[in-house]
């Protein structure tokens, strides 16, 4: 077939597997992203309650306040398949006002984790303080960049579908942004249970 | 798949357009099993369970959240069949590869 | 078009995106460690500290072993291509020959702490990890035996990517068989960080890697520019090579047991190590003549006006050569439709009662004479926010070691380069 068209946003080709490759390009970035957040998850378990000098996690963690980003988070997930059901029906104003709440839900996040750190900071604990510091910033960090980069998709979408870019087909564009959003969404499902929740032994010695 | 090089080409399969999708209900309800797991991982950090127990209880409730916000929210579960697998040899790949990692260092002697 | 009709290089091309799909996140993380303890302190690999240096070689092999599979995998392509070109016979065990590289992209994740055994790990681990090892040895050897398969009664005919092909297959198993030495631990205890290893990766990277890719050179060299290379040159050039890398790495085996370790510049005399050291000298410098000649081909090739009498010049077997040389920006006026493997073959031969290839004459396969001749193909316009993308990452590299503001200068021209590029449409409007 000749007549190969692609605009800005989105037009399948058939594919002989009927599988939308945009989509497959999505799920295969995914699961690289699965091999990096195990790298920075694998150090910061080899190094749980290894550090040399404190402050150590039991000493800074506020698991109620941790818990309520958590939620905020979650709820966010939730808005966004919210978003992609109304980018299903072409209802483009509730699509926008769901994909405005799921950005405004991350920033709330994002906001919190920046509190939450400035707090530890205060307290004594910097990414080079120890061990603990080093790998629990580098690691929420990390998660904390790949929420933003989100949070500017959301936002990019929110102003495409203004302009009209999105009346092909809304809810692919949706779709794709979602997969990214929940995916971060779950890295922190990991990473609240296993930095936060999971206790850290104090090394030897220390009170 | 074919494996016959001279068979003749197939036909490409229809796209389906007509996915099942989950109602707006149904998704509000994933939601609020996501919080109540969460909620119960909480009260799991707080309580007097400890050690062995304490870890596989949390890592039991992560796991199941995980799973839904995979099956559900990112539509898995009603997707080919081909996402998930492709998704799977990552996020399975890593954990295998990261586990033995960790093995290594004799980590669950800490 | 179906999995199991797509050449080889294809194939391998395949496994190697999972290769580096994988493999890639994961140095990405052990730099990113490393560069936080040199600029930030942080404590990932400061013993002092708690941190364990063994974390660094765990992680840069996790990626840097399938980084040797991505760097041969393709190479192995090429000799799949090249040789039942060259044997006129269709490439042996075609379905052993993809399975077993999807076999060495998935084993090869297995295998990282080989370049680790003198580390310390302990007896389980070394053995667990010699054991994995030795078992990825069977897939490349299954891919030997077919390409041996693929020669055997063949109609040979040595012109230049022919020589290449299968001066990377000797190289290659050379190196092999010196690899399978390092597999067994007590063996590599002798081994490691000697120039014996040296030996070895050069066998199997530039005898297979770099002798697989001139031969693809000099084979899809018309497919690009529409002219042949010399092939008198070539076959010189060829043989220089061989001789020439033979004699600059085959001593290394000799130089590494006798007791050279690896990363040092200079050893005393004392040692007994320069005799050797001189041959290899020698076939260094062999090693650029022939290099030499090689871009002199080109040059000479490239000044000539296009002299390609036909688009098919090797007799070849696969679809790219049936567009002109060079082919147009989109390739194929009309997508073609595949009925088997080596499609092009047979829309050119089939086989007579007694098992002889009959050449097809032209239109008689029933392909329709592509009568298309571009016309509403579209194609994404030519951009420059690609540019503006890439000027970003200096001003972030720049700003990681000297300034935070550049950091955020090059952050914001990567993130405006990717909206720049992603909202463009791909018509000009």
């Amino acid at each position: 077939m000749a007549d190969v068209t692609h605009d800005a946003v989105h037009t399948e080709h058939v594919t002989s597997t009927g599988l939308s490759s945009t989509k497959l390009a999505m799920w295969l970035f995914l699961a690289s992203e699965c091999l990096l957040f195990g790298g920075l998850i694998t150090a910061y378990v080899l190094y749980r309650g290894q550090s040399t000098t404190g402050p150590y996690p039991q000493d800074v963690f506020d698991i109620g306040y941790t818990s309520v980003s958590s939620f905020v988070l979650l709820a966010s997930s939730l808005t966004m398949v919210l978003s992609h059901n109304a980018a299903l029906a072409r209802d483009y104003a509730r699509m926008r006002l769901w994909l405005l709440g799921t950005a405004m839900l991350g920033l709330t996040f994002v906001g919190g984790q920046v509190f939450e750190f400035t707090t530890f900071y205060h307290e004594g604990l910097s990414i080079k303080t120890n061990l603990f510091g080093s790998t629990f910033f580098t690691l929420t960090g990390f998660h904390g960049v790949h929420v933003t980069v989100g949070i500017l998709m959301l936002l990019i979408l929110v102003v495409l579908s203004f302009r009209g870019a999105l009346s092909d087909d809304p809810a692919f564009p949706v779709e794709m942004v979602g997969l990214y959003w929940h995916f971060v969404d779950i890295v922190w499902i990991v990473i609240f249970t296993l930095v936060y929740l999971i206790p850290s032994p104090k090394p030897p010695g220390v009170p | 798949m074919s494996l016959d090089p001279h068979a003749p080409p197939r036909p490409a399969p229809p796209v389906a357009h007509a996915e099942y999708h989950p109602s707006t209900r149904e998704y509000v309800r994933v939601g609020l099993i996501l919080i109540a797991l969460t909620c119960i991982e909480v009260w799991l950090s707080y309580s007097s369970i400890d050690g062995w127990k304490l870890i596989a209880l949390l890592l039991t409730c992560t796991l199941i959240k995980f799973l839904m916000v995979v099956g559900y929210f990112m539509h898995l579960k009603f997707d080919n069949g081909r996402f998930s697998r492709l998704f799977a040899l990552g996020a399975v790949g890593a954990f295998t590869l990261y586990v033995v990692v960790l093995l290594m260092f004799g980590v669950w002697g800490h | 078009m179906s999995m199991f009709r797509m050449p080889v290089f294809v194939w391998m091309g395949l496994v190697v995106q999972f290769l580096l799909a994988f493999s890639l996140p994961i140095i990405t993380v052990a730099l990113f460690q490393l560069l936080f303890d040199r600029r930030w302190g942080t404590a990932f690999f400061d013993p002092t500290r708690g941190g364990e240096p063994i974390l660094w070689q765990h992680m840069f092999w996790l990626f840097g072993h399938p980084e040797v599979y991505i760097l041969i995998l393709p190479a192995f392509g090429i000799i799949s291509e090249i040789l039942p070109v060259f044997a006129r016979k269709p490439l042996f065990g075609y379905q052993f020959v993809v399975f077993s590289g999807i076999a060495i992209g998935f084993i090869g994740f297995g295998v990282w702490a080989h370049h680790m055994y003198a580390a310390g790990l302990g007896p389980v681990a070394n053995t667990a990890f010699g054991i994995s090892t030795a078992i990825i040895a069977i897939p490349t050897g299954v891919k030997i035996f077919n390409w041996m398969g693929t020669l055997y009664g063949g109609d040979l005919h040595f012109a230049s990517p022919m020589l290449f092909a299968i001066g990377a297959v000797a190289m290659f198993v050379i190196g092999g068989l010196s690899g399978v030495t390092h597999s067994i631990v007590p063996s590599d205890y002798q081994q490691t960080d000697t120039y014996y290893i040296v030996a070895h990766l050069h066998y199997v990277l530039f005898g297979g890697a770099v002798f697989g890719i001139f031969g693809g050179m000099y084979y899809w060299w018309p497919k690009v520019f529409g002219r042949m290379l010399n092939e008198a040159w070539g076959k010189v050039q060829f043989w220089i090579l061989l001789i020439g890398f033979n004699l600059a790495f085959a001593p290394m085996h000799i130089l590494g047991l006798g007791g050279m370790i690896r990363r040092e510049y200079t050893y005393p005399a004392s040692l007994g190590l320069t005799v050797w050291n001189q041959v290899s000298s020698v076939g260094a410098f062999t090693i650029a003549l022939s290099v030499l000649l090689f871009i002199i081909n080109v040059v000479r090739t490239q000044a000539k006006k296009r002299a390609l009498e036909t688009d098919d010049p090797w007799d070849a077997r696969t679809l790219e050569w049936t567009t002109p040389c060079p082919p147009p920006a989109y390739n194929f006026a009309e997508v073609p439709t595949v009925h088997s493997l080596d499609e092009f073959w047979h829309r050119k031969y089939a086989e007579d009662e007694t098992g002889r290839l009959v050449r097809v004459p032209a239109g008689a396969s029933g392909e329709a004479h592509p009568t298309a001749d571009g016309h509403g193909i579209h194609l994404p316009s030519p951009s420059f926010w690609p540019l503006v993308i890439s000027l970003g990452f200096p001003l972030l590299g720049y700003g990681v070691l000297y300034s935070w503001w550049l950091i955020g200068a090059g952050a914001v021209v990567i993130v405006v380069g990717l909206i720049g590029f992603v909202l463009e449409p791909s018509v000009a409007e």
